[in-house]
């Protein structure tokens, strides 16, 4: 898996390309505790190059939701592929996250 | 949530599994692992979401015995046995059986549940997936040592074809 760091409206946006699962998952994390070490006012987490995801990528997200909150930072994910938002939805956390269909929705935090 | 039959009620049509495989405690066979166990729940007949639902279970389920059975020691074994389930031969079968065994450390099967999801953390959400996505999971001990989990999907129990 490839972590891709990008930039939306001057905000980061981590973009993983890739399965995410327990052999990987610490790349992720990695990536997102760098970006929320800077404290921006939004990150976004675009997931469309990711075609599957277990729990362990799952956990890394809800870990980054609970550091984004302490931290006043705006999390959004997006483009998640149908697959992915089945594990969000079995974990019922679909709800939890704010969750985006495009980059096209996202505006300023 | 039931337990599995097992082969009590001969819903199996052998002894010995069409597909058994064995790989170590490493995180980076899952993958392989989950390719394996979709393309076989594919040729048994499920579609391609519920296919994917499956190869995540058993994904889980590794995982799990990778961090809790084996505390991620690398040179733990784990065999992935596979059958389809209904007569020896049918056209298509009624469903796949999967067991999942290792050597690791044996616990008490009551005290493996799913935890409240109400709780929002990272973490623990395996046994939780393993439940939802299957039709049933029994997790026993070995003799000797090791855990065996026992996971069943049914074919009549597929959504409609409306996810991927």
């Amino acid at each position: 898996m490839e972590v891709k760091e990008e930039q939306l409206n001057g905000h980061p946006v981590i973009a993983p390309q890739g399965d995410v699962d327990l052999g990987n998952s610490k790349d992720l994390q990695y990536h997102l505790r760098q970006s929320l070490n800077k404290k921006p006012k939004q990150l976004v987490v675009d997931l469309g190059g990711v075609p599957y995801m277990d729990s362990s990528g799952v956990a890394t997200l809800v870990e980054a939701m609970q550091v984004s909150r302490r931290s006043g930072v705006s999390l959004v994910l997006c483009a998640m592929t149908p697959r992915v938002k089945s594990i969000f939805e079995i974990a019922r956390l679909d709800k939890v996250f704010r969750i985006v269909d495009s980059r096209d929705q996202i505006t300023n935090a | 949530m039931t337990e599995c039959c097992g082969k009590q009620d001969g819903c199996c049509s052998s002894a010995t599994p069409d597909v058994r495989i064995e790989v170590v405690s490493q995180a980076r066979y899952l993958a392989g692992a989950r390719d394996l166990v979709r393309a076989v729940a594919g040729r048994l007949g499920f579609d391609a979401a519920q296919c994917g639902r499956i190869a995540l279970a058993v994904d889980e389920a590794l995982c799990n015995v990778i961090n809790h059975g084996y505390d991620k020691r690398p040179d733990g074994r784990i065999w992935i046995s596979i059958w389809p389930m209904g007569d020896p031969m049918p056209e298509r079968p009624t469903g796949i059986r999967i067991v999942i065994e290792d050597n690791a450390k044996q616990v008490d099967p009551e005290k493996i549940k799913p935890r409240d999801l109400a709780e929002i953390r990272p973490g623990g959400l395996g046994v939780h997936i393993i439940r939802e996505v299957m039709d049933c999971a029994t997790y026993e001990k070995r003799n000797g040592a090791g855990m065996r989990l026992t996971m069943e999907k049914k074919l009549d129990t597929c959504p409609p074809k409306d996810t991927q």
